[in-house]
């Protein structure tokens, strides 16, 4: 199963989902709309200091899922140094650690089923009106579903050709992974459609 | 439609898994990603719509949090990211790549879905991508583009995979190649 949560509960896990994408999306827009480097450096502080509430366990698996970041980091300050703005190439690294930082806060202490929650409540408009989320629900679950499965059998791939071959795993391991997509896909909706398919189910 | 919503929501979690795969490399020992060749399969085996919609699901999904963005990447801070531009147009690339697949039937599917992958996947891809990334970076666009030019040998390369898959799979599964229903 896709898991990103913390590995330890922090008093953010008890927050309702909602209330944290919703600060997540007021912050991005305040951090876009806020032209002030001051801002962006006080949003990382008190980003900061979220993690940090969070205990020092928490703290360091929150560096180390941001810590892809780093290069996108190097290309903009140095891009923006070699063309003397260098204050804006500045401001520019601080408000996307700061925003990757709150939003990653968020996913690191929500847990899957929150957030499947959480999309399908937002089809619930389209419900009123009629209209059938099933299966967006359905494809949803599929996706979280057959994702590790794929993963897997990409793995299962990769360590077959490293067993008969010394040269790297190349692009030839995405043919037969991409088969096996295909064969699953005729199969499981074989199998939906023989368990009534995308139908409305009442709530 | 039952069959159509199975292959969209599994041709998104194969782009999520072609994430997960160690980086393939080109012959030299270039090092490319895969998720973005998982775009060009969507357009050239799903079609025009169903891949355009496995990709919109894909992103969606990823921008709601799911660590499904290679490198176990995910949530809505991403659009804040040098490379949200790139991650939004997926769908927009998938749509092209498939729509060229669908309509044009004389020429083989190798060179056609190689073709229409380097429209879809290279060309509108990039323009929406170049875009996005001059906006979060505060840079030109012409200045943008000067930065991911780079990529794009890898990308070619990414291209010609895609249509040798697709035909190869067309060859293999031929009623299952939904942009050839």
């Amino acid at each position: 199963m896709l898991s990103f949560e913390s590995p330890v509960q922090t008093l953010w896990h008890g927050v309702p989902v909602v209330w944290k994408l919703l600060a997540v999306l007021l912050c991005t827009l305040l951090l876009f709309i806020l032209d002030s480097i001051w801002v962006q450096v006080f949003a990382l502080v008190v980003c900061g200091i979220l993690y940090v509430i969070g205990g020092r366990e928490f703290f360091i698996a929150g560096v180390k899922r941001l810590s892809f970041i780093w290069p996108f980091l190097l290309v903009i300050l140095l891009w923006h140094a070699l063309t003397n703005t260098a204050m804006q190439g500045l401001m520019i690294s601080l408000r996307l650690i700061a925003i990757l930082g709150i939003s990653n806060l968020m996913t690191m202490t929500s847990r899957l089923s929150d957030l499947l929650g959480l999309i399908h409540k937002g089809l619930t408009p389209f419900r009123h009106l009629g209209l059938n989320t099933r299966p967006v629900e359905i494809a949803v679950a599929l996706v979280v579903r057959f994702a590790p499965i794929f993963i897997s059998k990409g793995t299962a791939l990769r360590d077959a050709w490293k067993m008969r071959s010394r040269k790297k795993p190349g692009w030839r391991i995405v043919f037969p992974l991409s088969l096996a997509a295909i064969d699953d896909a005729e199969q499981v909706a074989d199998a939906l459609k023989a368990r009534g398919g995308t139908l409305q189910q009442r709530d | 439609m039952d069959r159509d919503i199975v292959f969209i929501a599994l041709f998104a979690a194969l782009i999520a898994a072609l994430g997960f795969i160690p980086q393939l490399t080109l012959g030299f020992g270039v090092p490319i990603t895969a998720q973005s060749l998982g775009i060009m399969l969507c357009g050239t085996v799903l079609g025009s719509k169903r891949g355009a919609l496995a990709a919109l699901l894909f992103v969606v999904l990823v921008l709601a949090g799911l660590p499904l963005l290679s490198g176990g990447r995910g949530g809505i801070g991403l659009l804040a990211t040098p490379s949200a531009g790139f991650l939004l147009a997926w769908p927009v690339a998938a749509f092209v790549t498939g729509f060229i697949v669908e309509r044009v039937r004389s020429v083989p599917m190798a060179v056609i879905a190689t073709l229409a992958s380097i429209v879809g996947g290279i060309v509108v891809l990039y323009a929406f991508g170049v875009v996005g990334m001059s906006i979060n970076l505060g840079k030109s666009i012409s200045e943008s583009a000067m930065l991911v030019l780079a990529f794009i040998p890898g990308d070619l390369v990414k291209a010609v995979i895609a249509g040798l898959i697709t035909a190869a799979l067309l060859k293999a599964r031929p009623q299952s190649i939904l942009a050839r229903a």
